[in-house]
């Protein structure tokens, strides 16, 4: 097994699978009156988290706790980071407490790979910039798998802001590595041409979302993150909602069981209608639960062995 | 893995058809044990505990006609060893959809050694439910015990040196039946 989870490349396609199959697991041990395991009793994760964030902080803290690992949360604000420490003095400070494990979320890319040369425990990247977000791949992944039975073969649209999207980027290396085919979709400015270009080996890129829905397993719907509306990558937000939001109209050109997701937080009415978000093809609320028992794999594979 | 070495002593302990008659044994204990299996589920422990679980409910239907609940427990999580090997990968846990609760549980599992695995058992199942009595059927005794742990149906009791293994195998898991005992002194 792996130490860390920097990136989803970290994950080839045995591995990757053992981490659903372990998630799945985890999943069915969700439905029992008691949730504890005693698994990684003993162990402390902190969660370093130098962004604002709701589900994933909670969710790795839930993770870790349903795993009775336990659990310190530190989040930049109100920290010593507001008076200017370092990554690297924080690092140090965690090592000193003797952290297994270190789950970061950090609004520079790359981030978690220099904290990794830091400390011994293990580093899991919970968003990184404009990097990556690999346990979100993995639970996207594990949705796709338990809601549609494969990955191999199976065709997944991205709809949004690729250039700016974690999510995407993770996605697309693991949904690949486990026989995926993916098509990126977005207005121009989004993903351009040299994205495009790198990622050209791996996917498809189509500027017409109408185009390739008929062909879709699975719409992942991107967020539109609100600060890039400031910065003219599109005309306006109804002008971006009429040519690239989902709904019901264009949910009707999906096949049968294609699914819709979303890894949250929604703009209802802007990539999403609300009527879509809350239809039974959405899996978003799915994901949310998938995030813990994804997140509990991780954790276990990562620091259930000898260090 | 090491290679097979030609002074390592190999013994048949339990042929196909031996190992078939004491799964009939243990099968006429539960159901003398328990009067006629009432309220009855057999666990099996991954990996080899799970077929032969399966092959004592269909002798016990074959004999009486009775219909025992079948399920698995995976202990992984609740092993007292996690750190001191690579992590492991999880086995199936899947108990019968009436549950555990007031039902007199017996855990089947191939070998019985140190008792530790026993032990994690009896832990995963006390987070999975509170059953009237928990009872233990194996297919082999080794000895070495390492915790107060007995079982309460013994298909074979084999006395052991720690440097020997018992190799269980079953043609669901390894394509044939048989027991080995390999290593130790000649």
């Amino acid at each position: 097994m792996i130490k860390h989870l920097r990136s989803a490349a970290d994950l080839d396609a045995s591995t990757a699978t053992l981490i659903l199959d372990t998630a799945a697991e985890m999943a069915a041990l969700a439905g029992r009156e008691v949730k504890k395991l005693p698994t990684l009793r003993g162990r402390t994760v902190v969660n370093l988290f130098y962004e604002d964030s709701t589900r994933t902080r909670i969710s790795f803290e839930a993770a870790a706790k349903r795993l009775s690992a336990d659990v310190i949360n530190f989040s930049a604000k109100g920290s010593s980071v507001s008076k200017g420490e370092s990554l690297k003095d924080t690092a140090l400070t965690l090592q000193a407490m003797g952290a297994d494990a270190v789950v970061i979320r950090h609004p520079a890319s790359g981030a978690p790979h220099r904290l990794a040369q830091w400390i011994e425990g293990s580093v899991v990247n919970a968003g990184d910039g404009t990097h990556e977000h690999p346990t979100q791949a993995l639970l996207d992944a594990y949705t796709m798998r338990s809601r549609l039975g494969r990955l191999d073969g199976l065709n997944v649209a991205i709809v949004g802001d690729v250039l700016h999207s974690r999510v995407a980027r993770s996605n697309v290396l693991l949904l690949t590595t486990l026989g995926a085919r993916i098509t990126l979709v977005g207005p121009p400015t989004l993903i351009p041409l040299d994205v495009a270009a790198a990622l050209a080996p791996l996917t498809k890129v189509s500027y017409d979302l109408d185009s390739v829905l008929p062909d879709m397993d699975v719409v992942m719907m991107l967020r539109v993150q609100t600060e890039r509306m400031q910065d003219s990558y599109f005309p306006s937000a109804r002008e971006y909602s009429r040519r690239y939001g989902l709904d019901l109209a264009r949910m009707r050109k999906l096949p049968e069981h294609a699914i819709v997701m979303h890894p949250g937080p929604m703009n209802r009415g802007m990539e999403i209608t609300p009527e879509v978000a809350d239809s039974s093809r959405s899996t978003i609320v799915e994901q949310v639960a998938n995030g813990v028992s994804a997140r509990m794999a991780v954790l276990y594979l990562l620091l259930g062995g000898k260090a | 893995m090491a290679s097979p070495r030609a002074d390592v002593t190999t013994k048949i302990i339990l042929s196909a058809a031996d190992l078939h008659r004491v799964v009939d044994r243990i099968a006429h204990q539960i159901l003398e044990k328990t009067s006629g299996a009432t309220g009855t589920v057999l666990l099996g422990i991954p990996t080899r505990g799970v077929p032969l679980a399966r092959r004592l409910a269909a002798r016990i239907h074959a004999f009486e006609g009775i219909d025992v609940p079948v399920g698995s427990l995976d202990i992984t999580l609740y092993r007292d060893d996690l750190r001191l090997q690579a992590t492991r990968a999880l086995g199936k846990t899947e108990l019968p959809g009436d549950g555990i609760d007031g039902r007199r549980v017996v855990l089947v599992d191939d070998v019985l050694f140190s008792g530790r695995t026993v032990r994690a058992a009896l832990d995963a199942l006390k987070d999975e439910g509170r059953p009237s009595s928990v009872q233990l059927a194996v297919l082999v005794d080794r000895g070495h015990r390492e915790l107060p742990i007995r079982a309460d149906y013994v298909g074979k009791n084999i006395p052991t040196s720690l440097a020997e293994s018992v190799r269980v195998a079953l043609t669901e898991t390894d394509g044939l039946d048989e027991v080995k005992l390999t290593g130790g002194d000649k």
